[in-house]
């Protein structure tokens, strides 16, 4: 199908999932995680307002810079690396194909 | 000890909400939040942010949403009991429930609905291995009296406005050594407090490591030191007597799993006739429940509070006939 790619999310116990996402839905990473019930919480619903979103982009893929926002909440999470993202700030789209991330670890 | 006839744990939407539904069938309700305000996430996390699937708003900010809340349940008296954490549920000769606060707060009614969205708001602990043997022994979430920490060195973890205000509180003259470690260069506090935070650190009077992370805590029975990785020097050891991680709030179930409540995937088991939970009298509504087809959404909530009032009656008044009626025909035959 077009409107489908494939992206690859490593869980916390190193486990690699193949998932198919939409590219006409408006998603973005931390809702397709969500979807396939992968532990991620999102507790803001979206707004890169908690960063329990946060992942590492594995992929060399070109995606949007890291907003001031984003960066803010950023500093609430833990262990944040060069490639750490908010899920909920990666849209899906079709230059995506293939993008692997990796959930960050989460505090207690 | 408050008597109320449902005792709500959680002032989020459903949680207010569940007063309308409630005060129309003439029955009271105590509200209990473990924030300072009533709205839950709607105030503490995103008050600003528009919500489209409320009728007949196309668009309404989640703030306005909880003062109309507040506005229309304002003529059914709800009581409250807020910055408080519902700690501990027991049942006392009458068959009633007896509801205990973290501050010691008594409560008592024969039904309880569990509005409490995705649980209380706690500190952010981050995943370092062996922090929990050194919590209350070095390295604290919250700083309640500042005097805790004089002539003691501290650390103090975080980029926001809590780790800047209490970076310059504690440098002036209160512990011995201030050190606020942050992962960037810029912090997303006040810009006055930011320029302060850079004044003391030009002065010496802190010590300011940012790019940096503190990744590992030791110590022999209580803190002594913290490993700080920093982003291109490496991980050094810092000595201190405190560590002072301010990485914000985040919501945590809590007490709430510990009261024999069904629970899967962190929510409240329900049976979608009423929302009653496996222990007859405690109900859950909104975003704590879960059944086959849940939806996380404040719509669902408001329906689920509606249905669940009409079988708190029933347990509350079993001999009296209940009626629905219609607002558009007596108004609000509560008053």
């Amino acid at each position: 199908m077009d409107d489908m790619i494939k992206v690859f999310v490593i869980d916390r116990d190193e486990k690699r999932h193949a998932l198919d996402a939409p590219t006409d839905m408006n998603m973005n990473m931390m809702e397709l995680c969500k979807s396939y019930e992968l532990p991620v919480e999102g507790t803001c619903g979206g707004m890169a307002m908690c960063a329990s979103c946060h992942m590492y982009v594995q992929s060399s893929h070109d995606i949007s810079e890291r907003s001031e926002d984003e960066e803010d909440m950023l500093d609430e999470a833990f262990f944040v690396e060069e490639n750490s993202r908010l899920g909920c700030q990666i849209k899906l789209t079709s230059d995506l194909d293939g993008l692997e991330v990796k959930l960050a670890p989460v505090g207690e | 000890m408050i008597q109320t006839d449902i005792l709500i744990i959680g002032a989020g939407p459903c949680g207010l909400f569940t007063v309308f539904e409630a005060g129309l069938l003439k029955m009271r309700c105590h509200l209990i939040d473990s924030l300072p305000h009533p709205g839950g996430q709607c105030t503490e996390i995103y008050p600003k942010k528009p919500i489209y699937d409320i009728p007949a708003y196309p668009s309404i900010l989640a703030g306005e949403l909880t003062e109309r809340l507040m506005e229309q349940i304002e003529p059914f008296s709800p009581g409250f009991t807020l910055g408080e954490r519902a700690e501990i549920v027991e049942k006392d000769e009458d068959g009633q429930f007896v509801l205990t606060t973290n501050r010691g707060t008594k409560h008592r009614a024969p039904i309880i609905a569990i509005a409490a969205g995705l649980g209380c708001f706690e500190p952010r602990k981050p995943p370092i291995e062996n922090l929990a043997l050194y919590e209350d022994k070095g390295v604290e979430y919250i700083i309640k009296d500042p005097e805790f920490y004089r002539d003691k060195k501290v650390v103090i973890s975080g980029g926001g406005d809590s780790a800047l205000d209490w970076t310059i509180f504690l440098a002036e003259g209160v512990a011995s050594a201030v050190t606020l470690v942050h992962r960037r260069p810029s912090f997303r506090g006040h810009p006055d407090s930011v320029q302060k935070v850079m004044d003391l650190a030009e002065a010496g009077k802190i010590n300011l490591i940012t790019n940096a992370e503190v990744v590992g805590v030791s110590g022999d029975g209580n803190l002594n030191a913290l490993d700080v990785k920093h982003k291109s020097e490496g991980i050094m050891s810092i000595a201190t007597d405190h560590w002072v991680p301010l990485f914000g709030l985040s919501p945590k179930l809590g007490p709430i799993s510990e009261w024999n409540l069904n629970i899967s995937k962190n929510a409240i088991e329900v049976d979608t006739f009423d929302y009653s939970t496996n222990v007859p009298g405690i109900y859950a509504i909104g975003d704590i429940n879960t059944y086959p087809g849940k939806l996380k959404l404040i719509l669902c909530g408001f329906h689920e509070a509606t249905l669940m009032v009409q079988s708190a009656y029933k347990r509350i008044f079993p001999d009296k006939n209940l009626v629905l009626k219609y607002t558009t025909v007596t108004g609000k035959p509560g008053l």
